[in-house]
């Protein structure tokens, strides 16, 4: 058997009083969809943002990538490893132009911290054109705040496969998009799996997840609830589940569409 | 006859093969800001030069303002991308007297200017530091923190020197008081050149290197710059460093100029100072800014004192017409932008 691409194992996270995640196991394997449903508060964010280095778990929580344990995981560290986070526009800079945002924390510059400017304009103009299928009226110098949601997350996205990542975590990519935007954003996570990648699907909205994941794991209040392939459940089955574990403990709904 | 660059390649978008005037139409866009300013300076200056042609026409009155416009231009500058990344300093006025009381206790007790000249950059750079620590790694307001840091090294300034000046006549005559003030070729006032530096050394730091692409996502969407992996505190510290580094440089230029330290100095330059960076252009939400908007901005402060009195108004006219100025050229620059963009 191949080792996972990534492991998390007993991992838990306490902001003060409250406990975000209570010792969850979790994995990913190579070339694997996973998708990751949970209510609000249910530690989904919690968890990609321990995956990525931005927060540290609490004492005891481990995490393997390509079976090597990784201590002190920082956001750098992870991007340098090939995990990379797509966070809906969050993680866009507005009034910045295109190449810029694509750019974005991992310039292209001399040793000495000397940006190359044009190369980064070019490539931004290549990915444009294989990859996003912009129309002519977005340059490399388009500033990112004029361009649709559809547009904002496809740079997202594509930002993540320029940089070769193994691991792409997706934050409720479909969070604000048109119903031919969410046609358009579900390409391109599908296009990640035929590149040979390995992705994480955050989303309130099971039906977007259902049609292009592997496997579904569901959080509910930091734990793991429920884990299912998608080959054995179907759609009506998921939404079935998703509710009793809502109602199990807790008299919230669960926002299934 | 083989010429590649007329070739047209089938997969480039169309807009780079627009005509001239999209073109121009873009660059006015993207540059809206700087083009702006410079049309204010240029109005200004044909206003003076029509108002009072026999100053404005002779090289004296710029030879002044290139004497004093550099004491807070070189601070207008690093304070450009302070403001860029989101955050403010308002102590610099008492940085530049405790570089200053440094500069003087070295030069007194050691005798060296270069050790004197140290002293005052450590000085400098330390009080910028100590800003950076409150603001980026205990995350207190930088305009908070700068008020009372402002207050701290006044007071650290009055109680060391006991409110009394030092006079700096022996550095006259010295290559070290040419290099910072001299007049050069008997022309240009040294700390012209300086501030060209620095505004060169700014502007390739902003736009050419990569702290300053860091600069402008910090102020622009701190969270993502986060979540990017740009370490944001570091960032931060380095710009309030900078600034006090800059302070630090500027309170030697007056006291130089005047050959004397007075333990007051700074006084009078903060809301010179902030005034430039904005009227320069740099929006005080962070994100976006110009080193050139803030450069021109200055000799636009610079001239405003000098002008209104040549043309034949009294001095009482200068605050109002300043506050005019500023409002009016920064609401335009607002509505443009929004109308462009």
């Amino acid at each position: 058997m191949s080792v996972n691409l990534l492991e998390v194992s007993h991992v838990s996270k306490s902001f003060g009083e409250v406990k975000a995640l209570r010792g969850v196991n979790f994995y990913v394997q190579q070339n694997e969809c996973v998708g990751l449903l949970g209510d609000n508060g249910a530690g989904k964010s919690t968890l990609i943002k321990i995956i990525t280095g931005y927060h540290r778990p609490d004492p005891g929580g481990r995490i393997f990538f390509q079976g090597q344990p990784i201590e002190h995981l920082t956001v750098a560290r992870a991007r340098q490893m090939g995990i990379e986070a797509v966070y809906q526009e969050k993680a866009l800079a507005d009034q910045q132009a295109l190449w810029r945002n694509v750019f974005m924390g991992r310039e292209i510059a001399t040793r000495l911290g000397v940006l190359d400017i044009r190369r980064m304009r070019e490539e931004t103009r290549r990915l444009m054109v294989e990859r996003m299928g912009f129309t002519s009226a977005i340059t490399p110098e388009t500033m990112v705040r004029t361009m649709s949601g559809g547009e904002r997350q496809g740079v997202a996205i594509v930002r993540a496969l320029y940089f070769q990542a193994e691991l792409i975590i997706l934050d409720e990519p479909t969070m604000g998009l048109s119903v031919s935007e969410t046609q358009k954003a579900l390409d391109f996570i599908r296009g990640i799996k035929t590149a040979g990648k390995s992705c994480i699907f955050i989303d309130h909205n099971v039906f977007h997840v259902y049609p292009v994941v592997d496997r579904i794991v569901i959080l509910d209040r930091g734990r793991v609830a429920g884990e299912f392939l998608r080959d054995r459940v179907t759609l009506d089955g998921l939404t079935q589940k998703l509710r009793l574990i809502a109602q199990r403990g807790s008299l919230n709904d669960f926002p299934v569409a | 006859m083989n010429r590649p660059s007329s070739r047209v390649d089938a997969g480039e978008p169309a807009a780079i093969n627009a005509p001239a005037g999209a073109g121009l139409a873009r660059f006015g866009r993207q540059h809206a800001l700087q083009i702006g300013i410079l049309a204010v300076a240029l109005v200004i200056w044909i206003v003076f030069v029509i108002g009072a042609p026999s100053t404005f026409l002779s090289y004296d009155i710029y030879q002044a303002f290139m004497s004093t416009t550099p004491f807070f231009a070189v601070m207008a500058l690093p304070l450009t991308l302070l403001v860029i990344a989101g955050e403010i300093d308002l102590s610099f006025p008492s940085v530049m007297a405790f570089g200053m009381t440094a500069f003087s206790f070295t030069l007194v007790y050691r005798g060296s200017l270069l050790l004197a000249f140290l002293a005052a950059e450590v000085a400098g750079g330390l009080a910028g530091l100590v800003n950076g620590v409150i603001v980026a790694r205990w995350g207190i307001p930088s305009l908070v923190a700068t008020i009372g840091t402002q207050f701290f090294w006044r007071g650290v300034v009055l109680v060391t020197t006991g409110g009394n000046g030092v006079s700096l006549l022996p550095t006259r005559e010295t290559l070290f008081y040419t290099t910072m003030v001299g007049r050069v070729l008997g022309l240009i006032p040294a700390q012209m050149l300086w501030t060209i530096f620095m505004a060169v050394f700014m502007s390739l730091l902003l736009n050419r290197h990569r702290f300053g692409a860091h600069v402008y996502l910090v102020g622009d969407n701190i969270e993502s710059a986060r979540l990017m992996g740009v370490n944001v505190p570091q960032r931060k510290m380095l710009l309030f460093v900078i600034m006090g580094l800059a302070a630090a440089f500027a309170g030697l230029l007056v006291s130089l100029e005047v050959t004397y330290f007075w333990p007051t100095l700074g006084d009078g330059y903060l809301l010179t100072t902030i005034a430039s960076v904005f009227l320069g252009g740099t929006s005080v939400f962070g994100g976006t800014g110009s080193t050139l908007g803030t450069f021109v901005a200055c000799f636009i402060i610079g001239a405003i004192n000098a002008g209104i009195v040549a043309i034949g108004l009294t001095g009482f006219w200068t605050q109002l017409i300043y506050g005019l100025i500023i409002v009016v050229s920064v609401t335009l620059q607002t509505v443009l932008s929004k109308k462009l963009t």
